[in-house]
């Protein structure tokens, strides 16, 4: 008894049982290991995907909910996401292991809220542990997706001044800032 | 873990025999003579190319640095590339790394003398290794173009991977079949560090975070096979307590599942799939004989931790002293307004990795391929070695990403380690078995952070300064069961407290350590002793400047100036300076500053309440790391370790109720996130001394910066952790 769900655009069939949760099924019948498991029930958002646009643990839902569904995982995005070009740029990750969940909520978010808030992404994200605490990096990541004045993780020390590459010379002129992460 | 192994890098010969007669117990054979790395690294097929172990360079020209450390999270390969890049003169762009294979030869860690990533040395012991590897590697590329173009050596240069001399020039491409034919120089010349192009800026920057990004960087956790099976384990609901019966009938009916058996740490039910696996778990029924299990609860071990330091302790425990000077007497003498006394309680702690623990192991006879986010390799294929009874160097590892460790993944038994080896030693015939725990299984495995309990007595002199100090340190012994026998008390209890400034700019000091026994796993977790140790030292300061009517950040300045600690002085000043006149509106400043792992940290804390509970505003962090390779990347260090502690400080608790584990999920087991999240601002101290921790000396610094901010908003001081209670 196969089950039909749509999976990043495509219509496939998948063999596990109704009861079992999307995310056993996305990593261990379609190999689709992007998306993580963290806890099993829906605490840390290392599992978040898109179900319809919005982002819905999958550790926690049957697939048998979600016939007819649009589910889109991190392979989605193709790397080339502004929330992923955002994160590269601010050098994110650290483990790394809860970021495909962060993105995910990210990207959900930023679909729906142009210009969020502090208080927008403390709402929209405060679902996805990052035991690294890249909670600082994630928040100016976001706001730089979102066209928001960037801020500036990557600035010469204040008390050591260092060559910058290009890149990030730009973002230290256009903030003034003094210190790394000085204006977040 | 910077206490013993720089302990053990410090011992005569004797600790080395002893490392060398447990490892060959270990392989199963005897052998006399040989080093330990020899010994450690006897099976192994790797071998060094060209440019040594830790460089290859592709016909393209494109260098691939060979990391001998896990990457999981501390941004290590970023800067142990760039070490390599900097003296090889390559093109940064096209340096790429990757972890290098298991061979405690080529690849131990120069402070444990295994190969094993800990106590935030994978930059400093890499330091002049991987110079030297870079320095030679380019002499070996400027020899085969001054032969092939048939002018002096001295006449040529290198840049960003390209070789130029005499009007011609090549990349590391073109000349790469005449370079590995040069004899690689012994001593090469490394530069002077004044001359450093990409060490200490902005260009180092992770190479991992795209593929961190797209969900493409691989992980134990999705590591998939041909014909692999899943296996979970059901293990004993106390520690200690073994498997006396069990009823697998329903189990094995479970659709999937494959087998199901007893091993040493349980149950394990192997299955095609992780789902089907865990299903056949919840199925099966276990009987467990409790006879030699930990039964106490938390609170209970926690009293009895204080009955010893208040000398009610058993009699036949052993006081071990690590710092005493003066007359011991006089420090428990003196009584009136002098004297300064408190006890601080501090729980058990669980790494809480966001990837529980797992492993991938393939077992075809002697043969053993481990697959993992192998933290302390050495120990790995010693543990599987004597499983499967063959030499250590012949297991074989295959390093991926870990998501976190925070030291979990690196212990004595290797315990999940062992555990999957056992079970695909069972399954066999090189059948790959993916070993999966759940979060419930991580968090009430044990290897906690060991429950410590400190009493602190100081009488003041009449300026008000430390004159006497009396401190107990009470806890479970980390270091015990190791491999690697240690000399005097165990340093990762006491690491902090001894070696403090405050200790040196007091004239009398009895400082003493007792460590009983538990039965609960314990192991390092991210800045080991200074978890406590620093919490300790750092808010005794704080209520003793109170106490003498002084200015924090005043007292500690004259403190460092009586304990000639400079690096702390500057640290303290330049987060101080940093920080500016005041906090932001109605935020209260706390300041702490600890050294651990060879580096200073001071921070300076604004804290507020809400809701009676502490919210962290912006956190001003200045560090003493010696020379940062990697500014960008101490700088996340310094955020991620800020989280790490403040998370344990506000909220990170195991409690055991009749032995058993009360935590087991992130529902019970609260963890900062991100509308609690500080904003960390980090300022590096300048210096041209070798690079020092970064990974960890971020972390014990946060909680004594909050309870000196709630100190001088309340006169309240914090005589236990965390802040904010379960239930609360």
């Amino acid at each position: 008894m196969a089950s039909m769900l749509d999976i990043n655009g495509k219509t496939v069939s998948v063999k596990a049982a109704p009861e079992t949760p999307l995310l056993w099924v996305l990593r261990d019948e379609l190999g689709l290991t992007g998306t993580k498991f963290g806890c099993g029930m829906a605490q840390c958002g290392a599992c978040t995907v898109h179900v319809n646009g919005d982002p819905v643990r999958s550790c926690v839902t049957p697939i048998a909910a979600l016939e007819g569904a649009k589910i889109a995982t991190i392979e989605s995005l193709g790397g080339v996401h502004p929330v992923q070009q955002a994160w590269v740029k601010h050098d994110v990750p650290q483990c790394g292991y809860c970021q495909s969940g962060q993105i995910m909520s990210a990207a959900a978010l930023l679909a729906q809220t142009k210009a969020p808030s502090d208080e927008d992404i403390d709402n929209a994200m405060s679902g996805n542990i990052c035991r690294c605490g890249t909670y600082q990096r994630i928040r100016a990541a976001i706001k730089e997706a979102a066209g928001l004045t960037a801020a500036p993780v990557v600035a010469a020390p204040a008390a050591k001044p260092v060559a910058s590459n290009d890149v990030d010379d730009e973002i230290a002129a256009a903030s003034g800032s003094t210190g790394r992460g000085a204006s977040q | 873990m910077n206490g013993p192994f720089e302990k053990l890098r410090r011992q005569d010969g004797v600790s080395r025999r002893d490392v060398v007669v447990g490892a060959t117990l270990v392989g199963g054979a005897l052998l006399v003579g040989c080093s330990p790395a020899d010994l450690m690294s006897m099976g192994s097929k790797v071998e060094p190319g060209a440019f040594g172990p830790f460089i290859r360079i592709d016909p393209d020209g494109a260098v691939t640095v060979l990391s001998k450390h896990i990457e999981f999270g501390q941004g290590n390969h970023a800067g142990l590339a760039a070490i390599v890049a900097e003296e090889l003169d390559a093109d940064w762009s096209r340096v790429k790394v990757i972890h290098a294979p298991a061979n405690a030869k080529l690849y131990g860690n120069a402070t444990a003398g295994i190969q094993l990533t800990g106590g935030s040395s994978a930059i400093s012991n890499s330091w002049e290794q991987l110079r030297k590897a870079g320095a030679g590697a380019r002499a070996m590329f400027v020899q085969a173009a001054a032969s092939r173009w048939n002018v002096p050596a001295g006449e040529i240069t290198v840049k960003d991977g390209v070789v130029s001399g005499g009007g011609k020039s090549a990349g590391f491409g073109d000349l790469i079949a005449d370079a590995a034919k040069v004899t690689p120089p012994e001593a090469p010349t490394l530069k002077d560090p004044k001359t450093f192009s990409l060490i200490g800026t902005d260009r180092v920057r992770r190479k991992d975070s795209l593929a961190k990004s797209t969900g493409a960087a691989r992980y134990t956790q999705d590591v998939q096979l041909p014909n692999m099976l899943v296996a979970v384990v059901a293990h004993a609901p106390r520690f200690g307590a073994v498997v006396k019966g069990f009823n697998a009938d329903d189990a094995k009916k479970t659709p999937g599942v494959v087998d199901v058996f007893e091993i040493p740490t349980g149950v394990a039910v192997v299955a095609d799939t992780t789902y089907a696996a865990r299903m056949g778990r919840e199925a099966l029924k276990v009987e467990w004989d409790e006879g030699k299990a930990e039964t106490r609860s938390s609170s209970t071990i926690a009293q009895q931790w204080r009955d010893i330091a208040a000398g009610k302790g058993p009699s036949d425990l052993k006081w071990e002293a690590f710092d005493s000077r003066g007359d011991a007497a006089a420090a428990s003498a003196g009584k009136g307004a002098s004297v300064f006394e408190t006890t601080y309680d501090f729980p058990y702690l669980a790494h809480a990795t966001m990837e529980p623990m797992n492993c991938v192991a393939i077992v075809d006879g002697s043969k053993v391929k481990l697959i993992h986010g192998s933290q302390a390799q050495t120990l790995d294929q010693m543990n599987a070695a004597k499983i499967v009874k063959t030499l250590p160097g012949s297991v074989e590892v295959e390093t991926l990403f870990a998501g976190g460790s925070f030291g979990r993944r690196a212990n004595f038994p290797s315990d999940y380690v062992a555990e999957c080896v056992t079970i695909a030693h069972k399954v066999g015939k090189g059948r790959p078995v993916k070993l999966v725990w759940t979060r419930e299984d991580d968090m009430q495995a044990g290897f906690f952070r060991p429950l410590v309990h400190h009493a602190v007595r100081v009488t003041l002199d009449k300026d008000g300064y430390p004159a006497t100090w009396r401190h107990r340190i009470v806890t479970q012994s980390i270091m015990k069961g190791s491999p690697m026998p240690m000399k005097g008390p165990d340093q990762t209890a006491i690491e902090g407290t001894a070696g403090s400034p405050y200790l040196k700019a007091t004239p009398v000091v009895d400082a003493q350590l007792a460590l009983p026994e538990g039965g609960v796993p314990v192991l390092w977790w991210r800045s080991v002793g200074a978890t406590h140790t620093a919490f300790v030292m750092e808010h005794t300061i704080d209520q003793l400047a109170l106490k003498a009517g002084k200015d924090p950040v005043d007292y500690r300045r004259t403190l460092y100036a009586k304990a000639g600690a400079q690096r702390h002085l500057a640290a303290l000043n330049l987060a101080v300076e940093k920080a500016g006149p005041a906090p932001a509106a109605g935020f209260t400043r706390g300041v702490a500053v600890h050294e651990s792992f060879g580096s200073v940290v001071a921070q300076v804390a604004e804290v507020r309440l809400v809701d009676g509970r502490p919210r962290v505003g912006r956190v001003v962090t200045a560090i003493d790391c010696g020379v940062a390779v990697s500014p960008d990347q101490v700088a996340a260090q310094m955020e991620g370790g800020t989280c790490f502690g403040l998370s344990a400080a506000l909220y990170g608790e195991i409690t055991l109720t009749d032995g058993k584990v009360d935590q087991s999920n992130f529902d019970t087991y609260r963890v900062l996130r991100m509308n609690e999240a500080p904003t960390v601002e980090t300022y590096i101290v300048p210096s041209g001394n070798p690079p020092s921790g970064v990974g960890e000396p971020g972390t014990p610094v946060i909680a004594p910066a909050v309870a000196n901010a709630l100190l001088a908003l309340s006169r309240t001081p914090t005589t236990r952790l965390p802040f904010v209670r379960a239930g609360a």
